[in-house]
């Protein structure tokens, strides 16, 4: 359990080193490596915006290098709201909506249910606490193709089988091995004494949690948020079992929509979708990188 | 109490979510169900039957091409980059937000991006021809031998980062007496990574080799997007072949008994990295 414990504090002020000028070449060699693999992670997306941006007649007779000869925008418009999916041609803003609806109340009982786990697994005596643990775990390493169908005559026998609920069920479910971990693992470092006071003081668990240790999560809740957030939005095979058809998100919309074929395969269209999906858990990224690389990183703290 | 208490809801929700509904596909392996869940007993039938079905074993070896490749090029890929990373770089955050964004996209983002890329008549074969090379052939995609490979391109573009990020992380917390004492020493910098600091970092690579190993046996929306599965099912996996058993061709049987396969195979992984974890703390 230690191992990344001691390997994550990554700010760790790097070591200071002298350059010999025989070592020049060597740096060179060294940026020059640095370069091609940043092209090689670069290419893609800049490619996707590219042809995003195009004509369909420019795809046709260009390469996929050229740059687009004037900013057009209209397949952004068209994959928002007029591309086809299947026979429905209303682009895919209806997914945007359906994945916050699933997105929202995922994140929020998954990181909340899971903090009360990794609180009650951490800050209080309980009996066989490492094995529930070990238990809960297991459940990140088995594929969803083991459990699914089960979970589907299960969802459907309860009456929620191709709802929100049920997709909702579905990930929060799926959520809490990794979670839990993350906040059992950020208690652990809580000191036991906070708990002790609180409970001479006749503070009972919820109370605490709710007064003394949530308060104090924020960072963590954060990670947490960001994973989840990432995790359910890109999510493509729960969504398109549980949710139903009414009910599809825009990971979901987006695949059927570059699979839908009617005459001439818009390349554009296609791209402008692709990048409106990804749009969002990119922009997660961008903008809270210290916490989304330890949100990652942190599903690795297995024992 | 109160605590045991609080804990019973996520118990009772793994107990028959998780365990409860691998058990069930089990015993539904073991019996002839088809459209629906009939539990008749029909012994090892219809795991004999995936034996015979050729897309069976291509999907099986696939995941062992695909894992082993994408296991192994991410690793030597993201090792390699932490290491450059390490070596005080100018402009460091920024290569190391361009390493890494691609963990933030979706498979399916992933899959299409890099079919678009590698698709012999729009992509990058026809910009090379177009260059005057016209006898250039990078039409892996639409081989059903070379297809399988571009889905290891495809996958170490979105994980190569991750093992950077978890690499360059355990490289910064090195104790500096170490690198000091190399250098008194005078060994260069790639003998101290590749006999020492490696060596020592061997915890961590495991991580990174458990992250990726359940990115593979998990792989199932990469395909979807990149390839379908095809050309035929030349880049089919069991999670694929399980789904499309399940929800298209309705064996739901010989799906379980896959399924049933793929779970064996993650428990053996699992016991295999158990055992190097106590090799590891027995030394």
């Amino acid at each position: 359990m230690t191992m990344l414990q001691t390997a994550i504090p990554s700010a760790v002020p790097r070591r200071a080193r002298k350059h010999r000028p025989a070592a020049a070449i060597g740096r060179l060699g060294l940026y020059g490596f640095l370069v091609l693999a940043a092209l090689f992670f670069a290419i893609p997306l800049i490619i996707m915006v590219s042809t995003s941006l195009k004509t369909v007649e420019e795809i046709r007779t260009g390469s996929i290098f050229m740059l687009p000869q004037a900013l057009d925008f209209s397949a952004w418009a068209k994959a928002w709201s007029s591309a086809c999916i299947g026979r429905q041609c209303e682009g895919i803003r209806g997914g945007l909506w359906n994945s916050i609806l699933i997105m929202v109340p995922s994140t929020a009982l998954s990181v909340l249910i899971s903090a009360l786990n990794g609180y009650a697994l951490s800050l209080w005596r309980i009996r066989h606490a490492g094995l529930l643990l070990s238990a809960l775990m297991v459940g990140a390493f088995i594929p969803y193709q083991v459990m699914i169908y089960p979970l589907v005559r299960m969802s459907s026998t309860i009456g929620i089988y191709g709802s929100i609920p049920a997709v909702v069920l579905v990930h929060v479910l799926f959520g809490l091995p990794i979670l839990t971990l993350i906040f059992r693992n950020f208690y652990s470092a809580l000191p036991e004494e906070l708990i002790k006071a609180a409970r001479v003081d006749g503070a009972g668990f919820f109370r605490i949690f709710f007064r003394i240790v949530l308060p104090m999560s924020t960072n963590v809740i954060i990670v947490a948020l960001i994973l989840s957030v990432t995790g359910v939005w890109n999510d493509y095979l729960l969504s398109l079992i549980f949710a139903g058809r009414e009910n599809l998100p825009m990971t979901v919309e987006l695949a059927s929509l570059v699979s839908t074929r009617i005459g001439v395969p818009e390349y554009n269209v296609n791209m402008a979708a692709t990048i409106i999906t990804a749009l969002p858990p990119l922009l997660l990224y961008l903008f809270s990188g210290r916490y989304f690389v330890r949100g990652i990183t942190a599903g690795a703290v297995k024992g | 109490m109160m605590a045991r208490f609080a804990l019973v809801p996520s118990i009772l929700l793994c107990a028959i979510g998780f365990y409860g509904a691998m058990l069930w596909t089990v015993v539904i392996s073991f019996t002839s169900s088809t459209i629906t869940p009939r539990y008749e007993f029909a012994g090892l039938a219809q795991y004999v039957r995936l034996f015979t079905m050729d897309r069976w074993h291509v999907a099986y070896t696939n995941m062992f091409v695909f894992g082993a490749l994408y296991i192994a090029c991410s690793l030597i890929f993201g090792v390699l980059l932490a290491i450059a990373l390490d070596q005080s770089i100018r402009g460091r955050n920024l290569l190391q937000t361009i390493f890494l964004y691609p963990i933030a996209l979706s498979f399916i983002v992933t899959g299409l991006a890099w079919q678009w890329l590698l698709n012999p008549t729009t992509g990058l074969q026809n910009y090379v021809r177009g260059l005057g090379f016209e006898s250039f052939a990078f039409d892996w995609l639409s081989s059903p031998d070379r297809a399988v490979y571009t889905l290891v391109i495809a996958g170490v573009w979105h994980a190569a980062g991750l093992v950077m990020a978890i690499m360059y992380a355990g490289l910064g917390s090195v104790d500096g007496e170490i690198w000091r004492a190399g250098r008194v020493d005078g060994i260069p910098r790639t003998t101290m990574y590749r006999r020492i600091i490696l060596p020592m970092l061997k915890p961590v690579i495991i991580v990174c080799v458990v992250l990726l190993s359940m990115d593979v046996i998990k792989s199932y929306e990469l395909v979807v997007a990149m390839t379908g599965g095809g050309p035929g099912y030349s880049t089919d996996l069991p999670a694929k072949f399980v789904v499309d058993n399940l929800f298209t061709r309705t064996n739901i049987g010989l799906a379980s008994a896959a399924a049933t396969l793929m779970l064996a195979s993650i428990i053996v992984l699992l016991l295999l990295f158990g055992w190097l974890q106590k090799e590891r703390v027995a030394r």
